[in-house]
């Protein structure tokens, strides 16, 4: 949802039911926070929290600096959100489980699974996938001109996951050690068993990595 | 995965609230784990109630120790400057936990309540105890994995979490709060033993509450160490791995902490182990014996006698590692 800062002191109470709601003030540009279902109530401390779902609600991304308004269940993950309804395919969904890291993202500087994140959760959030590394003139980042140049590919489906893993690991720590490197991969695989070469390009990354 | 309805609540009050009255309603953290066993439809809640904005995240001194907010990311963690200065075995656990991308996402709280790993429980197609069913398939099947202690039944699981083995050898208490109020449980309590009444669970924590922050009494001047065995080095869970603290007057060891994880269906406290060690000196001997202690009271099942071997060496190499002593 929301980051905390935009969060309202009080939460709001709707009367409407969600529905009706949702029809007079349409889906795009509500602000994420005040959006909703009725409100869960509790009757001795007045908390309540806002109720979103089952089915479609707004939900507001921004993903390499767009932002993506879009309608979907709260049980969407980020990578089906980015994949079929952003088309952003360039992270590949592979086990679906958090387990070969293909959809690795970053996610306010940090690598997620995105697979095993829920796309409502990452709203006010900074989402970067593999296809915001190239630069606006078409320049591929260092990460990828180095996958390229060590050949560190072969059927090249957990290469956008492993670039991104390798990205968020050299934005932490510029100069890591290949021990460093091995720790910070770790949870990528590649099934056609590249890794010599994946090393050899996140190595020879240091240092050259940009935001 | 089934469709649910989602709660992003602000705090304390309204998580809890937001857990009652809604059919099933699970709390959701990092979701590492609950989102994978929800897309199998090992779990089907009809609610999820997001606590990562609604409880703490943050790690403050408190009486010497520390206070953990659930929140907290597994990353953060084990880059605390604090907890590795305090409780070095908590760090080195934290590090180990799953991959760069799940301790980035995964909470303390998340860890600690997280299901079992165990295959059986993990596939739809296995009614075990743990899925409402009446078998365990551990003890006919391939139970490689499994418990080698605590292994009376009904469930031959291991405890999952890798961060409740030092919580509770560094004698943690556990804040748990829920609509009707607040309680501490000792990590020595919160985890349970599978019985035919309590099989559905690993732990005290009823539906409606959650747990809050995890403290950690001063540690005092004390001996640290922790060792972890696994078949990989990368996004493995380990086979078997121990924790150890020890408290010296001059050469001897005046009291010990042992605590094994991966062994059996709690975080197994070892008093075997810690008799071993007391009124010792520092040694491999001392290390040896203790691993050996350790392991006396093992029922392994049919194929995972190699676990008490390696349990025996963990605890041993994580003595030395308390010691000072060079582990290979």
């Amino acid at each position: 949802m929301a980051s905390k800062d935009e969060k309202p002191d009080k939460p709001e109470r709707f009367s409407v039911s969600r529905r009706d709601f949702l029809k007079s003030a349409g889906v795009t540009g509500i602000a994420a926070g005040v959006v909703g279902g009725a409100a869960e109530l509790d009757a001795q401390t007045g908390a309540a929290a806002r109720v979103l779902g089952p089915g479609d609600v707004p939900v507001q991304l921004t993903v390499n600096g767009r932002r993506i308004d879009l309608r979907i269940e709260p049980r969407v993950t980020l990578l089906d959100a980015m994949r079929q309804r952003a088309d952003l395919t360039g992270n590949k969904r592979v086990c679906d489980r958090g387990t070969c890291g293909a959809c690795t993202m970053i996610v306010d500087g940090r690598s997620v699974y995105s697979c095993s994140t829920l796309a409502i959760e990452v709203q006010g959030k900074q989402v970067r996938t593999v296809e915001g590394l190239v630069s606006a003139n078409g320049t591929m980042h260092p990460v990828q001109q180095a996958f390229c140049d060590q050949d560190a590919m072969m059927c090249g489906f957990c290469t956008p996951g492993f670039v991104m893993a390798t990205v968020a690991l050299l934005e932490k720590n510029r100069n890591p050690t290949e021990a460093q490197v091995r720790k910070g991969l770790d949870g990528n695989i590649c099934r056609c068993g590249t890794f010599v070469r994946v090393l050899e390009a996140a190595m020879k990354s240091r240092g050259v990595a940009r935001a | 995965m089934k469709a649910f309805a989602y709660v992003n609540p602000a705090n304390e009050k309204e998580a809890v609230a937001a857990l009652r009255d809604a059919g099933v309603a699970m709390p959701i953290g990092g979701g590492q784990d609950i989102l994978a066993r929800m897309k199998d439809y090992i779990t089907a809640p009809d609610r999820l109630v997001n606590i990562k904005n609604a409880l703490d995240a943050t790690i403050t001194p408190v009486a010497g120790g520390l206070r953990i907010g659930a929140a907290v990311k597994i990353v953060d963690l084990a880059e605390n400057a604090q907890v590795s200065r305090l409780y070095p075995n908590i760090s080195a656990a934290a590090i180990e936990v799953g991959t760069p991308q799940i301790r980035n996402q995964g909470t303390v709280g998340g860890n600690i309540n997280q299901r079992p790993r165990c295959w059986y429980f993990k596939n739809e197609e296995f009614l075990c105890y743990k899925k409402g069913g009446n078998r365990c398939f551990a003890p006919a099947g391939e139970n490689q994995y499994h418990a080698i202690f605590g292994n009376d039944g009904p469930s031959h699981i291991v405890h999952p979490s890798s961060l409740a083995v030092p919580f509770l050898a560094y004698g943690a208490k556990f804040r748990v709060v829920s609509a009707s109020g607040e309680r501490e449980v000792a990590a020595a309590n919160f985890f349970t033993l599978p019985t035919l009444q309590n099989v559905l669970k690993e732990n005290v924590l009823a539906d409606d509450e959650l747990l809050t922050h995890v403290i950690l009494p001063a540690p005092g001047t004390a001996r640290h160490g922790h060792y972890e065995v696994r078949y990989k080095e990368s996004h493995d869970w380990p086979l078997a791995f121990a924790t150890v603290i020890l408290k010296m007057s001059g050469q001897t060891i005046s009291s010990a902490s042992v605590v094994l994880g991966a062994v059996a269906p709690i975080p197994w406290r070892s008093e075997e182990a810690e008799r071993a060690l007391v009124g010792k000196t520092l040694s491999e001997a001392t290390a040896a014996a203790a691993g050996e202690a350790a392991v006396r009271g093992a029922a392994p099942l049919s194929r995972n006698g190699y676990k008490v071997q390696v349990t025996k060496t963990a605890v041993k190499r994580a003595v030395m590692r308390a010691a000072g002593l060079r582990t290979v």
